[in-house]
Formats: C-alpha cells, structure tokens, sequence
C-alpha cells in the first residue's frame, strides 16, 4: 500500500510527472502520462485518476513550474497534451562574479533568522548550482539580520506578492480598539525595524498604513488574485515615513541638571549653562507626543519649559504615573 | 501567542516541499560528482539521514520506468554520484519568495551608508532581475530600510578596524544610565539587528563582550594597537534579539492598560496574559530597573506596576519629585515635596 498514501509516495509520484513531461518533446496526452507514471496505474479508477492528476497539475504550477497544454487532436480524436517547456523551467544561465556571489550570500544570510529563511537558502544554492564556490562567509564584515516576528508576517506578504485583498482585526495605536479592516494591500516594508502594510483601506477609501504587529488574529485572504492594480508611483516607505513619522520641525527649550539628558543634548542645536548647575537646551522637534516621552524618562533632570504643549504632556504623564502608583504601590487585583 | 515560533520548527515537510528541494538538489549534486556525503548534507541544509532518504527516492524515479529511464544515485562509501538526471539537471527558476529575499537583501544592503560593494551589488541585482522577470516586479513591492541613523564614519570606522584586526576607542553614551562613558574595544563583529547597527567586540573595560549601538557611540577612533579579541571572548546568540534576561534578574510583574500594551511587544517579555477590558499582565525580567523607572514615568499611568512593590515606590517617588521642580519652574507656588 505504500504506493498510494504517504508524503513520500507523493513526492515520487509527482517528480516523476516532472521528468516525463520535462523529457518529452511532444506533448503527451493524459493516457499516456498514465503509463508513463506507475503511481497513476495504480489509482483504482479512471475519476480517481483524473481527480490526482488534476490536483498535481495545479501543484506542480503552484511551485512554479510551467507546465503548458496543448492541443494534439487526431483525426479520429479530440485530446490535450502535456509538457513542460525545459527553457521556460530552467533559471537561466547566469555566471556570478565571487564578488556578486559574495553580496548574494550576504543578502541571503540577512534572513536566516527570519520565516523567508527556506526560501532565501534556496534561492542562493540554485544560483550556485553550477559549482562555483568562491564566496566567503563574511567578506564585507557586516551582517545585516532581518527579522519577520510578527504573526501576521506570511499572510500579509504573500497577499502583497499576489495582489489579493484581505480582512483582518486591527488595534488602533492610541485607544487599543480593535476594528476589522479591509484592504488592498500595496506594499509591506520594515521601517525603523518594524514591519507594516500599506494599501488603500477599503472602508475608508482611503491609503493608510497598518503595523503587522497590531494585526490580530488571522489575516483573510478575499477571492481573486491580481485583484487591483498597485499606483505606480507607490513607494511603501515613503508612505509610512509622512504617515508614522515626521511632521514640520518646531523649536523646543528645555533645561538639564549638568551631565544629564545626554541623549537630547546631542541632538541639541545650542546649549548653555546658566551657571546654576543646569543647562539651557535648544532643540527642534516634529511629533510633540514623542518629545514629550523622551522628557518624561528623564524625571526630574531634565524639564520641558516651552511650548506649553509639551510642557503639559510631561506633567499629564507624571501626574498619572505618580498617581497609578499612589496607594501602597500594591492593591491591583489580578 | 507570543512565544510564535519559537520551536515550533518541526513541521512536517509536505510532498511539494520536498520536490521543491529535490529539484534544487540534483543540480547542485550533479556538479560535485562525488562530494562527500556530510558535506553535501552540510551544503545543501539537511541531515545525512535525510540526504540518504532523499537520494534512495531519486533513485526510484525516471521519465520512464525502464533502467535506463531513471536517475542513478549513488552514495556507497560516502561519496555522492547523481547521473541520468539530464530533465532536471538546471535548477528551476527562482520563485518568487527566493527572487524576493535576494533582491530585497540586496537593495537594502545598497542602501548601507559607505559601503564599498555597492558596484558589485548592483551588478548581482541587474542579473538577477534579467533571470527573474515577474518575480522581480512583484518583489519590488517589499522593502526593507536598515540605513538607520549611523554616521556613515562611524560605520566605516568599525569595518575597518574590523578587517584590520585593530583595536578601537569608543567614547560611547549609556541611555539607561544616562552618561557618556569611554572604553578600547577589539572588534568582532558588525551587525544591523532590527534597524539598528551594533558593533559587537571584546570591551577591555567590562572584560567581556559587548554590544554597542552604532548611533550611540559618539566618537570611534581605529587605534594602532592589535585588536585581536582574548580567547575567551564569545559572539553572543542574537536569534532572539539584542536583549538577553540572565537567570539572577529581577522579576517584574506589569499592569498594562489600553495605550500601553505595545509595551508587550516591544520589549521582551516572559508571559503576556490578556484581559477582557484590553489590559495586559505582563512579567519581565530585568538586572536594571532605572529603564524600567523611565518608561513608566512615560507610559503616565497606563503601566503600572505590580510587582515589586519596591520599585513601584520609587517610581512614585521620582514622578513626585520631577512634579515638584517643575511647580519650582512655574514661579511662586508652594513647592510640594
């Protein structure tokens, strides 16, 4: 019994369907493949046999392999052939430089620590097929590691790749409410090491860029492949950097007990002491929210002193944390 | 879930994933006739069991069922011979999660501010697209930004020093303690780990091993000293991030309210536990609580925490005292202690 059932059965039968049609010049007509296959000989009868060979044709295509149809109709029957063309399988021939091999295997090492891992160890032995082993393992003495830990990550990319619409229950970043969203996925990029999604939000008809990480749940996939045409002038990044990230520059001043605030008095554009012990800071800053974070941390060596706006995000955060800490530091019940 | 991953490795392979590793690994065996059989296993990702299960398979199948039909595989005495494979002997063409992790690779690695291989990268990129095709259109849609915020010096600096062997001298900013410090480091290695790039080397300082985020160094000077790293300087295990709890840390439990609960996935953490009004329980381990102190002064009120109840005091304390200065700051208002 081992013939039918079984993965490896499987495997056998269908890399044997690969030569067969690989080999042949002419297309072969489905009885044939039949002989040909001993797999398929001993399928019990003639609909279980259409029924497993359609299913691994629709694999086989879905591993990328091309396997054509075509006409080859006698005189005395109408019938369909199959084959698949050695030169639309086959990667072409392309000889790597061991420098190109080189940033190859870097790139292709970037993901090891990722879900792409298979694919991108794959890709590069393919390339290397032919023999040549001359890349070292770290000629430029970089590594750069991507990481792919958010749940959502597959789902998301493979609707990316095929341009398929999908669902999915996404917590909003201020409240935390989670809304279900639909959307014609454009483009994935990962940004300040994060990854997100953007793509034209069905309900909003709007663009809008969504973080894989505040997906929740399953993401579903919408019927159609190819759904929607991508903008051409779309560039995930630059969407998500005016969407996640900078506004216009305005002008903060703060002060900073001496030595303290490092970080900030980096970024400073002037500082000077007012010879007190604490130095007067001047900064610009786009996203009041974030300055007004950075400040807090510091407690009470560094303070906000304008704009106003800051300065009552910093006390709004204190008072709270103070406050949420007030009774004995115990007392939440789990 | 977020232990995703974690482990869960052992999937079972599916017989189209198989196929699609034979189909990678003919070629590649029969252009090394021969090769030894743990180095083929090594080379092409499995286990010698695996390697013989598969090649025991191969051996099975043909474009025909008549001897001169099939494939011949061969591994006695451990050496790999794969003949007859003529259908299959290229490989098949790049699909397209392969096309896309080369390319998106490669394009970020263009973008590494100061990096001497961009010529070459481009060279890898135009072949590849040419082999590609379709695969490299839809690829063009995923990208990934790593050229975070480094000074193109500092980065090239530590390259240098690192294919040098030298030693370097950092002048180098401690955020969670808030000071500059200085320190000569050997270099071992550099690395871009979730946007950031780190240079990982022997600190002379410390005397051990550490990892220093290249926006964080303020000067990096390549010293004329041998930077060759002691013997017992080790490469950290970064699989799972840059931050490695020790078994001796403190253990702190966290309430999370709704606004907060990024917390959860943006650092660490041991065990997430989700309520039904969206607030989180979380546990985290830590061997420094100013950071701690800092983030919850920030998150103002919306984490809070449980325990211990030590440091919960204290960052009660601190958010009274920041409060009080700024009452100081406002003018003639009675300073609250």
């Amino acid at each position: 019994m081992t013939a039918h059932g079984g993965p490896a059965a499987k495997t056998e039968r269908l890399l044997n369907l690969v030569l067969c049609l690989l080999y042949t010049r002419r297309p072969l007509p489905k009885s044939k493949i039949r002989e040909v296959v001993p797999q398929y000989g001993s399928a019990a009868s003639d609909e279980a046999f259409d029924r497993m060979f359609e299913r691994d044709k629709d694999e086989l295509r879905e591993l990328g392999i091309p396997l054509v149809t075509e006409d080859v109709s006698t005189i005395w029957e109408d019938e369909t052939g199959y084959r698949i063309d050695q030169r639309e399988y086959a990667l072409p021939e392309i000889a790597f430089e061991p420098d190109e091999l080189a940033v190859l295997g870097l790139a292709s090492r970037a993901w090891a620590q990722a879900s792409l891992a298979g694919p991108a160890a794959q890709a590069l032995r393919k390339l290397k097929a032919s023999g040549i082993e001359r890349d070292s393992e770290s000629l430029i003495g970089i590594e750069p590691r991507l990481r792919t830990t958010e749940p959502a990550f597959e789902a998301v990319k493979n609707a990316v790749l095929m341009r398929q619409e999908v669902a999915f229950d996404y917590r909003t970043g201020g409240e935390g409410e989670v809304r279900r969203r639909r959307v014609q996925p454009w483009g994935l990029a990962s940004w300040h090491g994060r990854w997100y999604l953007t793509g034209h939000d069905l309900d909003r008809a709007a663009e809008r860029v969504f973080r894989l990480s505040r997906i929740i749940g399953p993401v579903q996939t919408l019927p159609g492949i190819g759904a929607f045409a991508v903008p051409a002038h779309h560039r995930p990044r630059d969407l998500i950097r005016t969407t996640v990230g900078e506004q216009e520059p305005q002008r903060a001043t703060l002060r900073a007990r001496e030595g303290r605030g490092q970080s900030l008095r980096r970024r400073a554009l002037q500082v000077h002491d007012d010879g007190s012990g604490w130095s007067v800071l001047e900064l610009e800053f786009s996203d009041p929210e974030a300055l007004a974070d950075e400040v807090t941390g510091f407690g009470a060596d560094v303070l906000a002193v304008e704009p106003a706006e800051v300065v009552a995000a910093v006390v709004r955060r204190l008072r709270g944390a103070a406050e949420a800490h007030g009774a004995t530091g115990e007392g939440e019940g789990s | 879930m977020s232990a995703a991953g974690r482990g869960a490795r052992r999937v079972p392979e599916s017989a189209t994933a198989r196929l699609a590793r034979l189909l990678t690994m003919v070629p590649w065996l029969v252009n090394r006739q021969g090769i030894d059989l743990a180095e083929a296993a090594a080379g092409l990702g499995v286990s010698e069991d695996q390697l013989e299960d598969d090649l025991r398979l191969l051996f099975l199948c043909g474009y025909g069922q008549m001897p001169d039909e099939l494939i011949d595989a061969q591994w006695e005495g451990g050496r790999v011979f794969v003949t007859n494979a003529d259908a299959i002997a290229r490989p098949l063409r790049l699909g397209i999660d392969e096309a896309l992790t080369l390319m998106v690779g490669l394009r970020a690695l263009a973008a590494v501010p100061g990096i001497g291989e961009r010529e070459a990268i481009e060279r890898a990129l135009a072949k590849l697209e040419q082999a590609t095709g379709a695969s490299a259109e839809a690829a063009a849609r995923v990208d990934v930004a790593i050229d975070d915020a480094v000074e193109a010096q500092v980065l090239e600096g530590a390259r240098r020093a690192l294919e040098q062997r030298r030693r370097v001298h950092l002048r180098y900013l401690v955020p969670s303690r808030d000071e500059a410090t200085e320190r000569d480091v050997d270099p071992m290695r550099v690395l871009n780990l979730d946007a950031h790039w780190y240079l990982e080397g022997w600190c002379h300082r410390a005397q051990d091993t550490r990892l220093f985020r290249m926006d964080r160094i303020e000067r990096l000077d390549v010293l004329d000293v041998d930077g060759t790293p002691p013997e017992q300087a080790r490469l950290r295990d970064l699989t799972a991030g840059t931050f490695v709890p020790r078994e001796d840390d403190l253990v702190v439990r966290l309430r999370l309210l709704p606004g907060a609960t990024w917390v959860g996935d943006y650092y660490p953490v041991d065990s997430v536990e989700r309520h039904h009004d969206g607030s989180q329980t979380v546990t985290l381990r830590t061997a420094d609580t100013l950071w701690l102190r800092r983030l919850l002064w920030r998150l103002g009120g919306r984490g809070i925490v449980l325990e211990p109840a030590e440091l919960a005091r204290e960052v009660q304390t601190g958010a009274h005292e920041a409060l009080a200065a700024y009452e100081g700051l406002a003018g003639p208002t009675p300073v609250g202690g």
